[in-house]
């Protein structure tokens, strides 16, 4: 068979087979109409997130109640934004905040700024701040977004806590 | 309750109590083929569609007219103010009119309608090219080069389309011998041991399928949806509506695209008879299939090239559905004597 004939061949309206192609599509399209979908229902569920994922930040403390943070100010070092202030105060025998010998008396991190790297947290020398897993961080104002210190000593949220004590064993 | 026909007040009275019944069912119809349309896309996409307002997203469509209908009134600059207002009430006026003629059968020997006309399929006819004159003069008021993009490129689509529509049908008439609706979702007939009405989709099988692709083409929806084709032409003549002139255009859409589907179930598919379900039920079955077919088809098919729309319409379609309706007046002719 010549180039030629093959190409009148092809050229040639084939019906049966056009047709076919159509019903095929129509086919395909209704099967996956009965098929489940694949939407996550946003607000109601979630799709998991890694164990390490970085959300939010937070401020731990020891069983005892003392706050880890010592004041260092490594984290603001480390911060390539510089969203992180740190003010730092001496720990007296009568105001003792944390075991070192300094505390963060000022402790804000702009949630604005932040682009959640997690630097501070590996440049933290006692593990005083952690990222969390939340990310649903849409607020009001501006204001709104300069976390204090006691936003980010909320508790930890428990599964965080799990995977630090673990950490901390090893 | 012949007698209230008889008087001059009463019947008028009778008519439009009629008619403003059958505008709210049709205009509630029209939402929630919307939402149905919405829906089956989504499954199609495996989304689940509109689920948030109501349930199962049903008051999804007031939410939608709300909103529509609070947006400002605007008319842009430089349009051809009165026709730019004109051209969507054009649309929506010819979509309900059609209407008018369309029998829907209730029950056992009850039907509704507003007006039993003898010609009333070519009534449909008339009004659904009344649609031409919506888009090109909407494209046209808009002055905007795509807006009048799309009023041409529909106004050719649609002319072309309307000869194939309207020759699928031919076959059916001659069979019945008459172009009242009614007559012909009651047309019986005796085949030996059986007598009854029949569908008429059995006596000419390719009359429907040419029915059913012009159809689509007739009412500018996917794959034929040339005058919009939102990634070509923003969307062709809707493109400087908005608010409640969008929304009688987006009505009209809908309206005609039910009208396709219960002409379809009326003509071809024997209307409100089947088996032993009730009429009523019988016939919304039907149109609902239609309607689904056509979504169906959207969530399938891309948007044909205009070169080719032009091809299946004036070599394909138009030849098929003339050699349908000799072929049909032959054995036609040697049947009867």
């Amino acid at each position: 068979m010549t180039d030629e004939q093959k190409d009148q061949k092809s050229n040639r309206p084939n019906v049966a087979g056009d047709v076919a192609a159509l019903l095929t599509g129509l086919k395909t399209t209704l099967s996956e109409t009965f098929r489940p979908p694949v939407t996550t229902m946003y607000p109601e569920d979630k799709t998991p997130r890694s164990e390490r994922y970085r959300g939010r930040h937070y401020l731990r403390r020891y069983e005892n109640g003392l706050e880890r943070c010592i004041g260092c100010e490594l984290c603001a070092a480390a911060c390539p934004v510089g969203c992180i202030l740190v003010i730092a105060a001496e720990n007296t025998d009568e105001n003792r905040v944390s075991p070192g010998e300094r505390y963060a008396k000022t402790y804000e991190i702009n949630m604005l700024r932040c682009i959640f790297c997690g630097y501070c947290e590996d440049a933290c020398p006692v593990q005083a701040i952690v990222l969390g897993p939340e990310y649903e961080l849409s607020d009001t104002s501006r204001e709104k977004f300069i976390y204090t210190k006691e936003k980010l000593l909320e508790p930890l949220p428990p599964e965080v806590q799990a995977r630090l004590d673990n950490k901390d064993r090893k | 309750m012949s007698q209230i026909y008889n008087d001059p007040i009463g019947h008028w009275v009778v008519v439009v109590v009629a008619m403003a019944l059958l505008l709210f069912v049709v205009l509630t119809a029209t939402a929630y083929t919307v939402w149905f349309e919405r829906v089956a896309l989504g499954r199609i996409q495996r989304r689940p569609g509109p689920n948030r307002v109501g349930p199962y997203g049903l008051l999804q469509l007031a939410a939608d007219g709300i909103k529509l209908a609070f947006k400002e009134s605007f008319v842009p600059e430089k349009t051809d103010k009165v026709l730019y207002v004109i051209a969507p009430t054009i649309a929506v006026a010819a979509a309900f009119l059609a209407w008018a003629v369309i029998p829907i059968g209730l029950w056992y020997n009850v039907q509704y309608w507003i007006a039993d006309v003898n010609v009333g399929v070519l009534i449909i006819f008339a009004l659904s090219a009344l649609n031409v004159y919506a888009i090109v003069i909407g494209g046209y008021a808009s002055n905007n080069k795509y807006s009048l993009l799309g009023g041409l490129r529909s106004a050719a689509q649609l002319i072309s389309y309307e000869m194939s529509l309207g020759l699928s049908l031919v076959p059916t008439f001659m069979i019945v011998g008459s172009l009242r609706l009614r007559d012909i979702v009651e047309y019986t007939v005796h085949w030996g041991p059986y007598t009854g009405p029949i569908p008429l989709v059995l006596l000419t099988p390719i009359g429907f399928i040419i029915y059913l692709i012009s159809a689509v083409a007739e009412t500018n929806r996917a794959p034929f949806d040339l005058p919009e084709a939102e990634q070509e032409l923003i969307g062709g003549f809707l493109t400087e509506y908005s608010g409640l002139k969008f929304v009688m255009y987006y009505l009209a859409e809908y309206v005609n695209m039910i009208t396709v589907a219960a002409l379809a179930a009326l003509i071809f598919f024997g209307g409100w008879y089947l088996w032993f379900i009730p009429p009523v039920f019988a016939f919304l079955l039907k149109v609902i299939f239609f309607l689904f077919f056509y979504i169906w088809i959207r969530g399938t098919f891309p948007r044909l090239r205009y070169d080719l729309l032009m091809r299946l319409g004036w070599k394909v379609l138009l030849p098929l559905a003339v050699a349908n309706v000799v072929v049909t007046a032959i054995i036609l002719v040697a049947v009867q004597g």
